[in-house]
Parts: C-alpha cells; sequence; structure tokens
C-alpha cells in the first residue's frame, strides 16, 4: 500500500520534529524534585466515561500514564451466549452507545453473512442512511466534546443541537433515542419514516452551516490549533502496530476505511473521499490530526446521505421485515465479519455451532486498540496535553469494557 | 457623603462618638452591600449571557424569566453542609476563603464610586489596590495547600505562578496612565477626565495637560490603547478568567484550588472571583475611560450620575469578561507563561517608554 510508506516518511519527519520539540520542554533540572502520582478517575469530567488513569507527574509534566479499564465491564460476549441471535441485537446497542446503530449493524451483518442471507434493496439504502447519520451523531460528540476538553463550552451545545435532529429523525423511525435494536438480522425493526428524507434534506442544510461554523469557531481557533497541534504525536507504524483504526488511523496519515477497503452493505455505489491527517498545523497524527479527520468526516457523510437521498427507492413497498428468517440459526462454522463504525474497525467473531444460541461471541473493539495507544504517545507532554491526547481518542468506555 | 452621614447621626445621637463609630460604619459597608447585589446580578448575567451566547434559554423556572435564580443558589449554597476534609490543614483551610474574600473587599475601598463617594481617598489609591489584589494568590496558595488534595495543590501553583507574573504587566499598563495623569489618586484622575470623552485618557488624556493645544494627545493615544489592551488581558489573568482559567480548568483539575469546598466557603470564593471581576472592570475604567465622568461632559453629570456612569462602565468589562469566557478555549501552562513574559510584558514596557518620552518631551 503506497500510501503507508508515504506517511510512513512523514512521521519519522514527525518524530524527529517531536523529539526537539520535546528536549526544548524537557532541559535539564538542577532542583532535585520528587514525582506525584495522581489518580484521575472513573469520576473525572474529562476521562470520556468511567476511564481512570494513574498518572506519574512531575510538576506539570506526564512521566507516565497507566489506564485501568473495566469499570463498565458487563460481560456482554459471555451473554451473548445464552441468548438467541435477536436477543443478542439489544446488548450490542449497549457497547458502543454513542453509535448503536452501528455496532447493531455490524453484528446484523455478520450474522446475515454466516447464514447467506440478501437483503432487499431498499433495507440497504436505509441501513446506510442511518449509518452515516450515526456516524456524524457520532462525529459531533467528539468533536463538541473535545472543545469542551480544551476549554470551549460553547460548540459542544452548538453540537449537540445539531446532534438533535439526528435523533429525531431516529426516533420517528424506531421510537428510540438512543439505544435503538434497530438493525436486526436480515432487515429492520420497522420500516422508514416517511417524514425521515424531507427532515434529512432539512438537516442537510443546517448541518452545512454548522459544518462551516465549527470550523471557523473551534477547529481553527487559534487557542485551539495552538493546544491541540504537535500535541501527542502517533506516528503511523505505532498507529499500525497497536491496531489502532478509524479516525485515530487516519489522522497518522494511513488511508484505510473500510467502507472502501472491504466494502460492505452498497457502499460500493457511492462517491466519497476518505479524508486523512496532513500535518496541516503541526506534525501529521497530532490531536488537531484526529480530530480534523472526524471534521472531515462529518463532511463526508453529508455527501453519502445526499447521494442516498438522490438515489433512494421511494416507490419501493417492500416489507423491510421481508427478508427475516422464520428462524435464526446459522449453520456449523464461524465467520469474522468487521464494519467501519465511527470509531474504528469494528468486528464480530461469531461461532455457531447449529444452535439458535451463539457459541462464542468476540467483539473486536477499536475503542479499546485506540485507548491501547494513549500510553505511547502521552509521555512526556503536559497535563493539559494528556486531555487534550484523551479526547482525541475518542473512545467510548462502553465498548472498551464490554 | 462621609460629612453628610456624620451630620445626620449627630443630629439623632448628639456629637458623641458612637455617631461617629455609626457614620463610618454605614460608610464602609456601602462597598460589601454593592459587593452582594451586584453579585447577584452578576451570577444572573453570567447564567443568561451563556445562555444567549448558546442558544439555550437559561434558568426560567424561578420567578419571572428565572430572575430569582441567584438567591435560590444561595438559599442552596446555604443549606449545603459545610465539609471540611479530614486530612486537611484546618487552619489554612477555613481562613483561605475569607482572605480572599477581604483581599476582593478591601480592593474597593479605593474606587472611586462617584464624586462624592469613595471608601478611602489615598493619594497612591491604584498601588494600593494592585497590592491589596495580592492578597488573592495568597489565599489560593493557603487553600491548595491546605485542603491536602492534588488537585487542588495543582490548581494553586497553577494560579500562583499565573497571578504573580501577569500582576507585571498589568501594572506596567497602569504606569502609563500615572505617568500621564502625574498621579496615583484614583479620584484625581477621574477628576482630570472632565468633559466628555475625548478627554479620557485612552484618547490621550485632558487638553488641559497639553502645552501644545491638544497635539500631543495624538502621538499619546497610541500608546495608551496598547496600554489599555494589555491591562485588559492581564485583567482577564488576574481574575481567573478563560482563556486564562488554568488554576480551575475544569476538564483537567476538576474544579482547581476550590475542590473541596463546599457550601458558604465555596461561594466566597465565587463572589470574591466576581467582586475581581468588576474591580478589574473598574480600575481599567477610572484609569482609560473616565472613570464617574460622563462621556458628554456636563450632561448627565454629577454625583448620583457618576455612580450610574461607574456601574455601567465596570458592568460593561463584567460583560465582556463573561463573552469571552463562554467564547474562547483555555491555554496551556506554558503558553500562559509564554503569553505574558514574552508578549505582554515587552509591549507593556514599550508602551511605557513611549509614554515616557512623550511626557518629557513635549512638556506636559
Amino acid at each position: 500500500m503506497p500510501e503507508i510508506i508515504d506517511s510512513h516518511k512523514i512521521a519519522t519527519r514527525a518524530l524527529t520534529k517531536e523529539a526537539t520539540f520535546r528536549a526544548e520542554k524537557l532541559e535539564p533540572r538542577r532542583v532535585r524534585t520528587e514525582e506525584m502520582l495522581l489518580n484521575m478517575g472513573p469520576q473525572h469530567p474529562s476521562t470520556h466515561g468511567v476511564l481512570r488513569l494513574e498518572v506519574v507527574l512531575d510538576g506539570e509534566l506526564v512521566v507516565d500514564v497507566r489506564p485501568h479499564i473495566g469499570y463498565l465491564h458487563r460481560c456482554f460476549e459471555k451473554h451473548t451466549e445464552s441468548m438467541t441471535y435477536p436477543q443478542v441485537m439489544p446488548y450490542v446497542d449497549r457497547t458502543d452507545y454513542l453509535a448503536s446503530m452501528s455496532s447493531g449493524h455490524g453484528f446484523a451483518l455478520a450474522v446475515e453473512r454466516m447464514m447467506g442471507i440478501e437483503v432487499p434493496e431498499k433495507v440497504e439504502y436505509i441501513r446506510v442512511l442511518f449509518l452515516e447519520l450515526q456516524r456524524i451523531a457520532s462525529h459531533l460528540v467528539a468533536i463538541g466534546a473535545y472543545g469542551l476538553d480544551i476549554g470551549a463550552f460553547t460548540p459542544f451545545l452548538y453540537c449537540f443541537e445539531l446532534r438533535e435532529r439526528i435523533i429525531e429523525m431516529f426516533e420517528r423511525t424506531c421510537g428510540a433515542r438512543f439505544l435503538y435494536n434497530y438493525m436486526w438480522v436480515g432487515g429492520l425493526s420497522h420500516d422508514l419514516h416517511p417524514t425521515v428524507p424531507e427532515l434529512c434534506r432539512e438537516f442537510l442544510k443546517e448541518s452545512r452551516k454548522a459544518h462551516k461554523e465549527i470550523v471557523d469557531l473551534l477547529t481553527f481557533n487559534k487557542i485551539f490549533v495552538e493546544r491541540t497541534g504537535n500535541v501527542g504525536i502517533l506516528p503511523a507504524d505505532v498507529a499500525i502496530a497497536g491496531g489502532a483504526s478509524g479516525p485515530v488511523l487516519r489522522g497518522s496519515g494511513v488511508k484505510w476505511d473500510l467502507r472502501r477497503d472491504d466494502p460492505y452493505s452498497i457502499y460500493d455505489r457511492f462517491d466519497f473521499d476518505i479524508p486523512v491527517g496532513t500535518g496541516l498545523v503541526g506534525a501529521v497524527g497530532d490531536a488537531w490530526d484526529r480530530n480534523w479527520v472526524r471534521v472531515c468526516e462529518w463532511e463526508e457523510s453529508m455527501n453519502i446521505i445526499e447521494q442516498v437521498l438522490d438515489t433512494y427507492p421511494y416507490e419501493d413497498t417492500t416489507n423491510v421485515q421481508a427478508a427475516i428468517p422464520k428462524r435464526i440459526k446459522p449453520p456449523a462454522g464461524e465467520i469474522y465479519s468487521r464494519t467501519e463504525t465511527p470509531r474504528g474497525e469494528q468486528g464480530y467473531y461469531v461461532v455457531s455451532r447449529d444452535g439458535i444460541n451463539p457459541w462464542r461471541v468476540k467483539q473486536r473493539s477499536p475503542a479499546f486498540c485506540n485507548l491501547s495507544l494513549l500510553p505511547h504517545i502521552s509521555r512526556g507532554c503536559l497535563v493539559g496535553d494528556l486531555i487534550a491526547i484523551i479526547g482525541s481518542l475518542d473512545f467510548v468506555l462502553g465498548e472498551v469494557d464490554r | 457623603m462621609f460629612d453628610g452621614l456624620l451630620e445626620f447621626f449627630k443630629s439623632i445621637f448628639g456629637d458623641i462618638a458612637a455617631a461617629n463609630i455609626l457614620a463610618l460604619a454605614v460608610y464602609s459597608v456601602v462597598p460589601l452591600i454593592f459587593i452582594l447585589v451586584y453579585g447577584l446580578i452578576a451570577i444572573l448575567g453570567e447564567m443568561k449571557i451563556s445562555a444567549w451566547i448558546q442558544d439555550r434559554l437559561g434558568p426560567m423556572r424561578t420567578g419571572p424569566k428565572g430572575l430569582f435564580q441567584p438567591f435560590a443558589d444561595i438559599l442552596k449554597l446555604l443549606q449545603k453542609e459545610d465539609t471540611t476534609p479530614t486530612t486537611a490543614d484546618r487552619t489554612l483551610y477555613n481562613a483561605a476563603p475569607y482572605i480572599m474574600f477581604v483581599g476582593a473587599y478591601a480592593a474597593f475601598a479605593a474606587l472611586p464610586f462617584s464624586a462624592a463617594y469613595i471608601g478611602a481617598r489615598i493619594n497612591t489609591g491604584i498601588f494600593f489596590v494592585l497590592s491589596i489584589a495580592s492578597l488573592v494568590p495568597v489565599s489560593i496558595m493557603m487553600a491548595g495547600w491546605g485542603s491536602n488534595s492534588k488537585y487542588s495543590l495543582m490548581g494553586a501553583m497553577r494560579s500562583v505562578s499565573q497571578l504573580i507574573s501577569y500582576e507585571i504587566p498589568a501594572g506596567l499598563a497602569l504606569i502609563s496612565v500615572v505617568m500621564v495623569a502625574g498621579s496615583m489618586d484614583m479620584q484625581t484622575i477621574t477628576h482630570l477626565q472632565s468633559g466628555g470623552i475625548q478627554n479620557w485618557f485612552i484618547f490621550g488624556g485632558p487638553k488641559s495637560l497639553d502645552g501644545f493645544g491638544g497635539t500631543s494627545n495624538l502621538v499619546l493615544m497610541p500608546f495608551l490603547v496598547i496600554s489599555f489592551l494589555i491591562y485588559l488581558v492581564a485583567s482577564l489573568a488576574e481574575t481567573n478568567r478563560v482563556p486564562f482559567d488554568l488554576p480551575e480548568a475544569e476538564s483537567e483539575l476538576v474544579a482547581g484550588f476550590h475542590t473541596e469546598y463546599s457550601a458558604m466557603k465555596f461561594a466566597l470564593f465565587f463572589l470574591a472571583e466576581y467582586a475581581n471581576m468588576f474591580a478589574v472592570g473598574a480600575i481599567a475604567s477610572v484609569l482609560f475611560l473616565g472613570g464617574w465622568q460622563s462621556p458628554f461632559g456636563d450632561f448627565l453629570g454629577g454625583p448620583v450620575f457618576g455612580f450610574f456612569w461607574f456601574v455601567l462602565k465596570g458592568l460593561f468589562f463584567v460583560f465582556l469578561q463573561i463573552c469571552i469566557r463562554w467564547t474562547l478555549p483555555r491555554l496551556r501552562v506554558d503558553q500562559l507563561m509564554y503569553v505574558c513574559w514574552k508578549v505582554l510584558i515587552p509591549f507593556s514596557l514599550f508602551a511605557v517608554l513611549g509614554v515616557g518620552l512623550c511626557v518629557v518631551m513635549l512638556n506636559r
């Protein structure tokens, strides 16, 4: 893959840049000081849930970070073994709770592939529409909360106001605002609500306006750029070695998106770009780049939604539950199926022993892998930078702990 | 105003010491009442302005349009349990909020509220206000150290280094005006700026000081504008407001130096912060924007309108600080120091030099 090799060169340059940057900060100290152990979380305003960080500090300087996870562990994988496949769906929603649609779709897709179910075209259209809306909703939370971490409160509320419009569309369609249980094996729980295409077009108009506003107000704000540029630089090789995916990986300059590289559903019909970090305000792979990738993906998702709305089979009256089998019982075997959720590559490894319950389910969590990179990129930064790095990784603890 | 009060009490009690003491007590309690009333307005203002910026309504349930929300908040704070961490240094922990508030309150003593009212007319008024404000870092350090909490300690250390650093550009910016005015008495400085907006120090000061019939004002003005802007930025840091709110950086240090405080002790910190916001705004308005002078010369002048103009100008700066708070992100520790030592101080020294040369060479 030529992109990776190119970005590796850029990343190496970034590393030397970073080394000099750090050397300036870490000049030899004459006064002997003691290190302080600070326990950040699980209750802390910016650990995004219940992450606990054991931070070793030398003054304001972060010497070491040790993340501790498991505060939201709910035995999701073990639970699935005693439930039928449709019963698993609500549990899947609760792993990545900021992108329930995406998680649900991932599992439904895995089971569909095992059973060889062909999903009607209309269902695929609705799925792509909702997956992209969900991606925008999730990125809006990420971008807004990132501003909050940096100290700007207002963009957070702007983002949430816009997200509310997306949630309204979901609510009209399936009745739930947060945990939808919408994507079923072989179909959907409800047909698209007739008002949604209209609402969606209105939303796109406002969303484009808001996108410009957020870019002006937050992303290119001088203080924001100073706070996040050249902070927490993640070189492409480290990102790949650590199993990073999604905006974290793309922020490091690696053009890797499963919607293009391992296509599923009907993504191959739509024309969209895959934004990558280019080191616009600092080195490639810094916190600003990761956030920038999310901001760009927000726009790309809007483009996809526009195409979906233009080509949607409005006359099609197929029942969205037509392809749902009477008895969901995949043949014996195993499958690994992966999708691109807002946080990256979310995979499901499902083993069936020809029963109505899965014999084993393993979820590959993108946020878990992304979070595991935190200690590698936050040594030697300041406390304020640590918060900026945590925010830029955009993990959901529900998915990390499962 | 003090003489009037004294006459009033003497007419009731006769010419005894009690009348004197009573008059003094009433006279000195005026700023306190002002701070309390202003505190209510500022709390409501902060809530409503932030709501306005963020497309929200803000508090709407308590009273008409939520006007009584500050009272409800204060009642809530009064009812809360006053906790002290078991491992805290009790003396420091308990004393800190009071010292903080004393620092803020004492600064109000030297502010000229109107031609008729100034708590204490000191001939080095500006000097007094700047030095009494230095009680704030002391109390913050006491709070941070006394709480025996790591977040508090880090917040306190950030705060003290920040306040001490930013006192320098703030002081240098004020020196420019003091050089032009030739006085440190805030009442004298205000009197000098009488006769309308063109005589304010931000526009080069009064014509009467100018030996060249107003032409040297044009030379002075840029330096004084620079000083004014520097003071504006430095005063944001002095009051721990965004983008310099590192001592209480919510996303990093939970609540900084007052993490462990609750109930009225927390309320005192809160009130002192708001009082400081007004105090720095008032200092800026006295030195640069004519204090209690009306912008239209004698029109709407006089002691009563003077109070109105003074409060209006002070509240304008408070409004500005609130707007900035809800718009900008926060700086990092090293960037904070960079802004102070490498940007503000050189520029303020430049302004001081420019003003000094003007004053000497133009023979003002």
